[in-house]
């Protein structure tokens, strides 16, 4: 099995430049430096079908097409490491286990774009692992991967990593922007696009670690090999965080379109053997889907899709038949509630409103008109804010009332969890 | 620009490319609900009230924030549209509390008539609702935190037109709420407007709290009376008998839809207790009322009698600029009637020279809504945001559109805005300052300066001076203005003549900021002694100065305190005391009893009709709001009558119609062609050397301009109105062994003067600033002289 990223790490000895170079790293950056143009390395990633693995999975090549070639002044690419989506914890094993691959990822990305600048904004409560870039960073840069002329050519660039303080806000691309500048972490409006109007009003392009650190295999193996990994749109591997009741939770780099089944059994299996309820296969904002769904489903973008739900940044959260899925929607609804920015009307007194409804009905305080209030508060959110936030707030209600409806009226009705025994009596 | 073509609910329309949706709708007066949206403020699309259908795009869109595109097919009032605006509106109230019926926006609030159209009956939200803790803004804003919707008007007002970020949203989340920075206040010049523009009743005005609901009051247009900009404004008026507070009205050529907070809270001291409301007269040494006849009898008698024994000559009138053009002319008509040429509105200025040579009204120079198109700038000595608070709005504009703005100033300004090159000397340094800035032009652009000025040419540009040059030779449209610093400079003929010259080099329009409601109109109404009403000449009178140190035995004051309002309060003083009789126009009592024989009881500008024409030189009428107080009279009228008792021929007027009339028929074209900055010759040169002691830099705060702004409790309280001190550098407090916060004695003359002292290194060496126009520094006497600092015991 081809793992793209973290083939060949033994997960905590392997991330220094020497054992990054011996497993071949770098070759990437001379093979581009030695001949291809920008357009080239732009088709191949093309051709790699490579898309944005930060959650939304926009298609990585196009993105890069909408920077502005003929710009005068500076450009930037940015990698957004601010992991914060509850259930993701890839990008950070990336970061501390194979950093020279974004570094590399990054240095191919900026000679593509015509960018001369870099930041890498990592999450703020990782600071060993912001640490650990700053050495990988000094490390390239004595190594003449980074700065001026690098590797003796005409191109140069310049990279920093930035830490954030935890705001969730701060993983959407343009309140990133915002953060870098010293301002306050909220979203823009768009359009203008960053490619257009990005940091400092520049042409920015951001895309997630784990898609600046697939970039350098796709050009040391050809787009093409890359898309066979995978399935046609939905090319190479991918990590997945595997997190809930499973025996060995963590980070599996398994090829797109993986049956989801094999995952879950590569992570060991349900825990104690219990059945499998339900599933979050692409991190808490996206839809929640029940197991017996799940378990004839694939993992990748189209697959997903098709289920219901999406792949998201991939953290599957897996949850037995112990779970009580209200009072694991309260805790997602307080989650999102907690970190709205507060800019806009929708998500700022909406995601709280939900979020007290839910709690409500956790604690035996629910009416059923609640229900229907939920899913029309979630539809009045959605689609009308600023940025995906509200939508991420609203997602999982949808899908956990939808699916799992009979289990909220029990809570009404009875004023205590369905999920008997395992849980004791909610108070009156 | 390419032309896109836009479908708004069916109608067609162009607009340029990278207009909005919301543009386009306004253009063919379609009305999409809105609060955070506001034409003079970035977008921030935050509120989401906007949101209308656009067709083909899968989910609603912004009106405000969503760029017209060509083709584009958008519903601002379909179902689907109003479904969200709606579940925004919803949203919004769900925190909202429900106290407009003790709300002071109750009956002008945005989200109360937009909740009439797109709130339900009842409310789904049935948890507790959010509260905020209210913040102390100073005197001026009153806040209820818990109404805000977090719009961010405010504090985009502040970073945008203000120029000063006073306001910022702290927290996140349902945590986010407005605030000022730790400990502090909102101390802007304009912040005022931040209460118009607040859709809900977070914001609002303090001194109106609680006082009237919006829909007890009548509203009247009127004219800002405190600075020369002429703004538009609107007094509200409760029970046909109190001003209860005053508002912008907008006008785009003029104020747009601001106001500064001296024009819009000034209207406290319309209610003062100080106000005068019955005419006083002196018997047996007591002041007592009495009526109008035998008040204005004694006035006329007195003036008889002087002329008759000392000749007209002995008379002479100071008049306030706020005055109406009506009252001016009158005041002026009277005198000249009786013989006198001596009447001058300009108190604050000491350098005359000019009269000789400017036939015409000095004026702005520059239309006000061309300002924010100038390239670059150069204004000579003045505090921009204390004298003309609404033209820095402009002037921000320009900075924001790429201009360069440049100071030639006795100190380091804080424009709240970026300033290109700020060159800045003592007082008696000026002159010779701005010739440097001639010099350099003139070398840039391979000219001569003129043979009158050579004498000035004999510093070596600095190279702030060199800046400031290539500025104004590099911007293709550039300006100079002379600010009330540089007309109240004791050299100011001199300023004036090398800034014409720099005009003419330049090409460049110049002008001058006009101080007061009505600096150009008392000029075209003849309130100047060189100068009669249509610019007929007569045989020249006293200027301000020349009649306060070769004082007259009989003088008649209009609106003024001439121990606040003159150059040299102790001159001033000194010869109203001398003179044999003295009759006060005043709508306040004030000092008045301690320099007048007579007092009459005027109304002030919102107690009378009348016309101020702005430094623009726009002719602006306006009638009053409410009747008089007691029994004060509109000034036309008791001239009017003292004319009649005078037995003056040709005092007929029943009406400011009647006045203006006999002023011109066409006052619109008589102004036009009376304004012109030039000069017919050039002025005798002043230039002095540095008298090596404290120079004094006498400026008028803010909230010192006139009797009414000196009357308003809450402006008086404000940061900007309380701030009274000595600012010095630190070189020089050294050397007097003073230290910054510690009271010193300010000793000029005869008089001196407790203040506290600052340590402020944006004052040059060697001067002081030492307010003038206020009650603490009234003692001492000229604004332009030297004075001594010491500690004080």
């Amino acid at each position: 099995m081809t793992q793209v990223i973290m083939g060949g790490c033994d997960g905590e000895n392997t991330w220094r430049l020497k054992d990054y170079v011996a497993r071949g790293g770098y070759e990437a950056l001379r093979k581009v430096l030695s001949g291809m143009t920008p357009d080239q390395v732009i088709t191949e990633v093309k051709t790699s079908a490579l898309r944005g693995r930060g959650g939304a999975g926009f298609p990585t090549g196009l993105k890069w097409t909408f920077m502005p070639k003929n710009y005068v002044g500076d450009k930037y690419v940015v990698c957004n490491s601010d992991e914060g989506e509850p259930g993701t914890f890839k990008d950070r094993d990336i970061l501390r286990y194979n950093p020279h691959a974004l570094i590399e990822g990054m240095i191919i990305a900026a000679f593509a774009m015509g960018a001369t600048r870099g930041y890498n904004y990592i999450h703020g409560e990782i600071w060993s692992v912001y640490e650990r870039c700053e050495e990988a960073i000094e490390e390239a840069r004595s190594a003449g991967f980074l700065g001026n002329n690098i590797l003796g050519s005409s191109f140069s660039f310049n990279l920093y990593n930035h830490h954030g303080y935890g705001a969730y806000i701060c993983g959407e691309e343009t309140a990133l922007l915002e953060s870098i500048e010293g301002k306050k972490g909220q979203p823009r409006y768009k359009p203008p696009f960053p490619a257009t109007y990005g940091l400092y009003g520049k042409p920015t392009t951001i895309n997630n670690t784990e898609t600046f650190a697939s970039v350098p295999w796709i050009i040391q193996h050809g787009g093409q090999a890359f898309l066979e990994i995978g399935r046609p749109n939905n090319g190479g591997s991918k990590m997945f965080s595997v997190s809930g009741h499973v025996n060995k939770p963590g980070n599996y780099e398994v090829p797109m379109g993986t049956p989801f089944a094999t995952l879950l059994e590569m992570a060991g299996g349900m825990r104690d053997g219990r059945a499998i309820k339900a599933v979050i296969p692409g991190g808490s904002s996206m839809p929640v889907l029940p197991g017996h769904i799940m378990m004839q489903t694939d993992m990748d973008y189209d697959s997903i899709a098709k289920a219901g739900s999406m792949l998201g940044s991939g953290a599957v959260i897996v949850m037995d038949d112990t779970t009580c899925m209200v009072g694991m929607l309260e805790r997602l609804a307080w989650f999102y509630h907690e970190e709205s920015c507060g800019q806009c009307t929708p998500c700022r007194e909406g995601t709280g409103w939900l979020y007290r409804i839910i709690h409500r009905i956790e604690h035996g305080q629910g009416r059923m008109e609640d229900l229907d209030l939920l899913l029309s508060l979630s539809d009045n959110i959605q689609g009308r804010t600023i940025c995906a936030l509200g939508d991420a707030a609203a997602m999982p209600v949808r899908s956990f009332v939808n699916h799992f409806r009979a289990e909220f009226e029990h809570h009404i009705t009875h004023k205590r969890c369905l999920v008997g025994s395992a849980h004791s009596e909610k108070a009156a | 620009m390419a032309l896109l073509n836009i479908e708004v609910d069916g109608q067609t329309t162009q607009v340029e490319s990278g207009r909005t949706v919301m543009d386009a709708a306004r253009q063919l007066g379609i009305k999409i609900p809105h609060f955070c949206y506001h034409r003079k403020l970035s977008i921030a699309a935050n509120c989401r009230m906007c949101l209308v259908q656009v067709e083909k795009a899968p989910k609603p869109l912004p009106a405000c924030a969503t760029p017209a595109a060509e083709g584009m097919k958008v519903s601002t009032h379909s179902e689907y549209a109003v479904n969200a605006q709606k579940a925004v509106m919803e949203f919004l109230l769900v925190n909202h509390p429900l106290d407009c019926p003790i709300c002071d926006q109750g009956g002008e609030c945005k989200l109360q008539d937009m909740s009439v159209g797109y709130g339900g009956g009842a409310s789904r939200f049935k948890e507790e609702k959010r509260v905020v803790a209210n913040k102390d803004l100073g005197p001026l804003i009153a806040t209820d935190m818990t109404r805000c919707i977090l719009c961010t008007r405010c504090v985009r007002f502040g970073q945008e037109i203000a120029g000063i970020m006073e306001l910022g949203v702290g927290g996140r989340g349902e945590h986010s709420e407005i605030l000022a920075f730790v400990d502090q206040t909102v101390d802007s010049e304009i912040s005022g407007n931040a209460i118009d523009l607040c859709p809900v009743g977070a914001l609002t005005s303090k001194p109106f709290r609680y006082s009237a609901r919006s829909w007890e009051l009548t509203q009247h247009d009127s004219i800002g009376a405190h600075d020369g900009l002429g703004s538009n404004v609107v007094v509200q008026v409760k029970q046909n008998t109190k001003v209860m507070r005053v508002l912008p009205n907008n006008n785009d050529d003029v104020n747009e839809c601001w106001l500064s907070d001296r024009d819009r809270f000034s209207y406290e001291g319309l209610n003062s207790a100080d106000r005068l409301t019955t005419p006083l007269i002196k018997e047996n040494g007591q002041w007592v009322e009495a009526t109008w006849v035998e008040a204005l009898q004694i006035v006329a008698d007195a003036f008889n009698k002087i002329k008759d024994v000392q000749g007209a000559d002995a008379l002479g009138a100071l008049v306030s600029p706020n005055s109406t053009l009506e009252e001016l002319y009158l005041a002026q008509k009277l005198l000249r009637d009786l013989g006198s040429h001596h009447i001058d509105h300009r108190v604050r200025q000491s350098d005359f020279s000019l009269d000789a040579v400017q036939t015409n009204i000095p004026w702005l120079g520059l239309p006000v809504a061309q300002w924010p198109e100038l390239k670059s700038c150069l204004i000579i000595g003045s505090s921009l945001r204390a004298e003309q608070p609404l033209l820095a709005v402009r002037l921000r504009e320009a900075v924001r559109n790429g201009a360069q703005i440049n100071l030639v100033n006795p100190f380091v300004d804080d424009l709240a805005m970026p300033v290109a090159h700020q060159l800045v000397g003592t007082p008696s340094q000026l002159p010779g300052l701005l010739a440097e800035v001639l010099q350099a032009v003139a070398a840039l652009q391979n000219v001569t300066v003129s043979a009158a000025l050579q004498p000035l040419m004999s510093h070596a540009p600095s190279a702030v001076a060199q800046g400031i040059a290539e500025s104004l030779v590099n911007n293709s449209s550039c300006a100079l203005f002379l600010g009330c610093l540089a007309q109240h400079h004791e050299a100011y003929g001199t300023l004036y003549a090398v800034t014409v010259e720099l005009a003419r080099i330049l090409k460049a329009p110049f002008g001058v900021l006009g101080e007061a409601a009505n600096s150009v109109g008392a000029v075209l109404a003849g309130a100047v002694p060189h100068r009669g009403p249509l610019g007929t000449h007569n045989a020249p009178g006293l200027d301000a100065q020349a009649m306060l140190s070769s004082p007259r035995k009989a003088y008649l004051v209009m609106g003024l305190e001439p121990e606040l309002d003159c150059a040299n309060p102790a001159a001033a003083l000194a010869a109203l005391k001398g003179a044999d009789f003295v009759v006060a126009l005043s709508a306040f009592r004030g000092q008045t009893p301690n320099w007048a024989s007579v007092i009459l009881p005027i109304a002030p500008f919102t107690e009378t009709a009348g016309t101020f024409i702005s430094t623009e030189g726009r002719v602006q009428s306006f009638k009053g709001a409410v009747a008089p107080q007691g029994q004060a009279r509109p000034a036309w009228k008791v001239l009017r009558v003292l004319g009649n008792l005078l037995e003056l021929e040709g005092y007929d007027f029943e009406s400011v119609d009647d006045i203006r009339a006999e002023l011109s028929h066409d006052l619109k074209a008589l102004t036009k062609n009376s304004l012109g900055n030039e000069l017919a010759a050039a002025p005798a040169l002043k230039v002095r050397a540095s008298l090596g002691t404290i120079e004094r830099i006498g400026e008028v705060p803010v909230y010192q301009t006139d009797a009414l702004v000196r009357r308003s409790p809450s402006l008086q309280a404000s940061r900007l109105g309380s701030t009274v001190e000595v600012q010095i550098n630190s070189a020089l407090a050294t050397r007097l062994n003073l230290k910054c916060g510690q009271n010193v004695r300010v000793r000029q003359g005869a008089g001196e003067a407790r203040l506290s002292l600052r340590v402020n290194n944006a004052v040059p060496d060697g001067s002081a600033r030492v307010p003038v126009g206020h009650p603490l520094t009234a003692q001492l006497n000229d604004a332009n002289g030297v004075v001594n600092l010491e500690a004080a015991s």
